[in-house]
């Protein structure tokens, strides 16, 4: 087996495998979020009161870990194609991987501030 | 490597293209392409959801503002094209899985499923319009 120490789930067929995963999991949380905007009369009470919700918050912290796994592989799989010099992509890899973090960090946070 | 001789004079007389208008990438290739510029676009559109996300719940008055903000045209329509961004990787993820299963390889199925693709996103982009507007 390929193993490459570059890839989050240490091989490709993880990786293949947990961006499937949180595929799916972002795909469902899409749906929950566009779903009650859709189908609900949108007013600061009915949107606190969605995102103060338990199972919302509790979904939104399963998708934000699915998206730091996701785009910490999906990133690197464009990264690896068109980026060649290898301190460069690197470099991209660790400032987009912050990003993904602050993504999570800054989601928390503003769910639980509420 | 060795390159005189016969290997040369190969490489010359390689057919040259660069008349773009004659090249016509197959609809599949379009699909992939657009669903990873889509996940990239994602990626980023996810910072001004968040932005969003975190004035609306922040007070009233942030709510608001937030509703405020989104009346500007050209706010609505970044908006817009991310969650078309979104729906067009979502809508190629959900083929990307069905493909994965072993459904819809073949080159007459692949092409027909990323046509399949491409109508759910523009009803999709549809529907988000409507939500945006
Ligand atoms: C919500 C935020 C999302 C972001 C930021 C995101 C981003 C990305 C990126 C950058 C890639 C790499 C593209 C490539 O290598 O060609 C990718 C791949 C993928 N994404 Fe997403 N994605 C998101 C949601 C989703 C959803 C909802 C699905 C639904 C099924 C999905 C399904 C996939 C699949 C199946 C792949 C693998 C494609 C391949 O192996 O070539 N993604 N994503």
């Amino acid at each position: 087996m390929v193993n490459n120490v570059s890839t989050f789930g240490r091989s490709g067929v993880h990786d293949y495998l947990l961006v499937r995963a949180s595929a799916i999991i972002l795909a469902l949380y899409t749906f929950y979020v566009l779903g009650f905007i859709a189908f609900n009369e949108i007013t600061y009470l009915s949107w606190s009161g969605f995102y103060s919700y338990l199972p919302t918050q509790i979904f939104s912290l399963l998708a934000l870990l699915a998206l730091l796994v996701h785009a910490w592989i999906g990133l690197w799989q464009v990264l690896t194609d068109y980026v060649k010099p290898t301190g460069l992509r690197l470099g991209l890899q660790y400032l987009l991987n912050i990003v993904a973090f602050v993504y999570v960090a800054a989601g928390i946070l503003i769910i639980w501030g509420l | 490597m060795d390159t005189s001789g016969p290997r040369t004079v190969k490489k010359q007389q390689r057919p040259v293209n660069l008349d773009l208008q004659t090249i016509s990438f197959p609809i599949t290739a379009i699909a992939s392409i657009l669903h990873r510029v889509s996940g990239v676009i994602t990626f980023f559109a996810i910072a001004i959801l968040l932005a969003l996300l975190s004035q609306s719940l922040d007070s009233e008055q942030g709510f608001n503002n937030v509703m405020e903000t989104l009346d500007h045209f050209l706010i609505k329509f970044v908006i817009w094209a991310s969650l078309v961004a979104l729906m067009y990787h979502l809508v190629g993820g959900v083929r990307h899985l069905i493909m994965d299963l072993g459904y819809w390889e073949e080159l007459d199925t692949s092409a027909q499923s990323a046509k399949v693709s491409f109508i759910i996103t523009g009803a999709l982009a549809l529907i988000m319009g409507v939500i945006v507007w």
